[in-house]
């Protein structure tokens, strides 16, 4: 037997070994979402769309256990004021958490209405998700629809006060989770998301997001800084009239992580803007891969993507404008960047647009690059050290994603993450 | 205050030697000027003097207040009270203008064992120096440089030296691409800073910039060396007769 067949084998395995739940509200689209990934398989290395990142360790029957890594810093966003609810390798913890009661939106855990038949969610789960499979397949966002074991279903009716936080807790070295959030935001409502930590050995997450009319949603995520931690994650918006969102995601450490954001902006006048700033030393492997499809009158669409790469770290940007026939009015914009602070790394980046419309603006950019020494030079002549200049310097790089962060607060705390990891690395 | 002697520089991409064993003693409390035609080593001297990357000290020496500085890296150069204002002040996107002034001021006392400024002390002291200058707030907040026009930049310079006070100032063609207004503003800024204590050499191709920070020697540089030596009249005599006749002089 080959060794291809034999992870192959592996593959088949695992999905044998995993039982899709029979009962409750979730059970057809769990069931949809098992015969679709049935259909598509799981991501292979020759698959053009995993052409720059290794899918096999995200695939196999077991997670590679993943050290747990004493966080000296604490959660990120334990400063602000929160609805916070904590997981802890991918199991809730009632605990540590702030509860499920909350005003202005119901808020529930799939776990616990795994017995309901009738649920608001049974709609949206799973759909988005298969929204997204076309044009391009997501298999593990399918394997992770038909398996999901935990996540929040969030129904936002009214403005929140204060935002969501979920941190994850990455507890045993082995763990392997798979959340599924169900976020829908009512017409005129307004609600933020925040998610901070490793999760797991191995996780995959989803979320799935509708938008209604008019309605806003922020996502803004730090995923944890466990070295040796693998995450695939998905997100996936739909976006009515006048509708908004936004998504930030920092990224430090992680051997490896996909994030796939994939948003249909189906409502006239829709913002979607995508942005991530990342930062790898050595084993550190970092895919963003974006697929917004513009599908309605004068939408407004801002990818900003940001990596620092050192010690043979690598960064992958996949990121795709589509402007369907009668798009018009659409404002696009994607810029993706590296900053190679040695020769031992790399930036792999493939950015796409698709216009089927005449009247539309759309801009794109990509460049990969060393510290600029002239910059660096003036910095120095004025007593900044070197190593202080080129943080200066490297945060300066990252600032145009950190400033898709509204909330100052929350880009102040990221900012100072950035800053303390810069300076370990002295 | 700056002694140089006998420097001599290539360039280390190409074997070409620009300086060619200059002689030069700035004495605290003067004004000490070098002009010359293009291509006669005036920037390389700045740029060399200020430790930037690219050049080769064949030969000589440079020292600020006894210390030599050719061993030091730019920013112990800083430090020990070097500043060049650069002929071309570089756009930096994503640093704001007071980050980079704190930083730097900050970065230098700790080099020095002194304690850092506090926030208000700093804003203080900024906001006061601006003012002088002309630079309003929007400048400040604005990343270093960029959007500046010609003017503004040179102002920013001379806001960078007001605030780290250096011992010895070097300035490189700060009058190019000024106009008359913007070039006043930075002649009073600088003639601001003159004391007993500190040292000037300001490079200049024209002798206008001289009229308002008026010297008390006048270099010329030619060729890689310092050709002749003079008062302030040296420099109107290059105003009004060029540079050839005193090529011819000493050639």
């Amino acid at each position: 037997m080959s060794l291809a067949q034999t992870k192959e084998t592996d593959v088949s395995k695992r999905l044998a070994e995993m039982k899709v739940s029979q009962s409750g509200w979730s059970a057809p689209a769990r069931k949809e979402a098992y015969d679709r990934l049935m259909k598509m398989g799981m991501p292979q290395r020759r698959d053009e769309y995993w052409k720059y990142t290794r899918p096999d360790t995200l695939t196999s029957g077991e997670a590679i256990p993943a050290a747990v890594q004493k966080d000296s810093e604490g959660p990120i966003f334990d400063e602000l004021d929160s609805h916070k609810l904590v997981f802890v390798d991918g199991v809730y913890s009632e605990t540590l958490s702030d509860g499920l009661s909350l005003t202005g939106a119901v808020l529930e855990l799939l776990s616990t209405t795994e017995e309901v038949d009738i649920h608001w969610a049974k709609s949206l789960y799973g759909s988005l998700e298969k929204n997204g499979q076309t044009p391009v397949a997501r298999p593990l966002a399918a394997f992770n629809s038909a398996f999901a074991e935990e996540g929040i279903l969030l129904h936002v009716k009214e403005t929140l006060s204060k935002p969501i936080s979920l941190h994850y807790i990455h507890g045993s070295e082995t763990s392997d989770v798979i959340l599924h959030h169900v976020i829908k935001v009512d017409a005129g409502a307004r609600a933020t998301i925040l998610e901070s930590g490793a999760v797991a050995a191995r996780c995959n997450t989803v979320i799935e997001a509708e938008i209604e009319q008019g309605g806003q949603l922020n996502h803004i995520r730090a995923q944890g800084r466990d070295h040796e931690r693998r995450a695939v994650t998905h997100v996936f918006a739909q976006l009515e009239e006048h509708s908004q969102f936004k998504s930030f995601t920092l990224t430090m450490n992680g051997v490896l992580t996909r994030n796939e954001t994939v948003i249909d902006m189906r409502g006239d006048d829709s913002i979607a803007h995508v942005a991530g700033a990342s930062v790898g030393d050595g084993d550190f492997h970092h895919d963003d891969t974006v697929f917004i499809t513009h599908d309605a009158l004068r939408g407004e669409s801002r990818q900003v993507f940001k990596k620092v790469l050192r010690n043979g770290a690598t960064g992958v940007f996949q990121g795709k404008i589509l402007v369907k026939p009668g798009a018009q009015k659409t404002d696009g914009y994607q810029i993706s960047q590296s900053l190679l602070l040695d020769d031992d790394s790399q930036f792999l980046a493939k950015p796409e647009l698709e216009i089927y419309a005449d009247d539309v603006a759309c801009s794109h950019g990509s460049t990969s690059g060393a510290i600029d020494e002239e910059a660096l030079f003036y910095l120095r002549s004025r007593g900044v050290a070197a190593d202080e200049a080129t943080n200066l310097l490297t945060l300066a790089f990252l600032s145009e994603a950190l400033s898709e962060v509204e909330n100052e607060d929350i880009a102040e705390l990221i900012n100072a993450r950035l800053e303390g990891w810069l300076k370990r690395r002295r | 205050m700056l002694e140089i002697k006998n420097l001599c520089v290539s360039l280390e991409e190409e074997d070409k030697q620009i300086l060619k064993g200059v002689n030069l003693t700035v004495e605290a409390g003067k004004v000490h000027a070098i002009m010359g035609p293009n291509g006669s080593g005036k920037s390389t001297l700045s740029y060399v003097l200020s430790g930037r990357d690219g050049y080769e000290v064949t030969d000589g020496s440079a020292s600020l207040l006894g210390e030599d500085i050719l061993d030091m890296e730019p920013e112990e150069r800083a430090a020990a009270g070097l500043f060049l204002a650069f002929q071309y002040p570089v756009e930096i996107p994503g640093v704001g203008n007071m980050t980079f002034l704190r930083t730097a001021v900050n970065a230098q006392r700790k080099a020095r064992g002194e304690e850092e400024m506090s926030a208000t002390d700093f804003l203080k002291e900024v906001r006061s120096k601006a003012k002088d200058l002309k630079i309003d707030a929007d400048m400040l907040k604005r990343p270093v440089n960029v959007g500046f026009s010609g003017g503004e930049k040179k102002r920013n310079e001379i806001l960078q030296m007001a605030m780290l006070e250096p011992k010895m100032c070097i300035l490189d063609e700060t009058d190019s691409g000024l106009d008359v207004d913007a070039m006043k503003l930075v002649a009073e800024g600088v003639n601001a800073l003159r004391s007993q204590n500190r040292g000037f050499l300001v490079i200049t191709h024209y002798q206008r910039l001289l009229d308002h920070i008026k010297p008390d020697v006048v270099h010329i540089m030619a060729d890689g060396r310092i050709v002749k030596t003079g008062g302030p009249e040296l420099a109107l005599e290059v105003e009004n007769n060029g540079y050839a006749d005193i090529l011819a002089e000493v050639a």
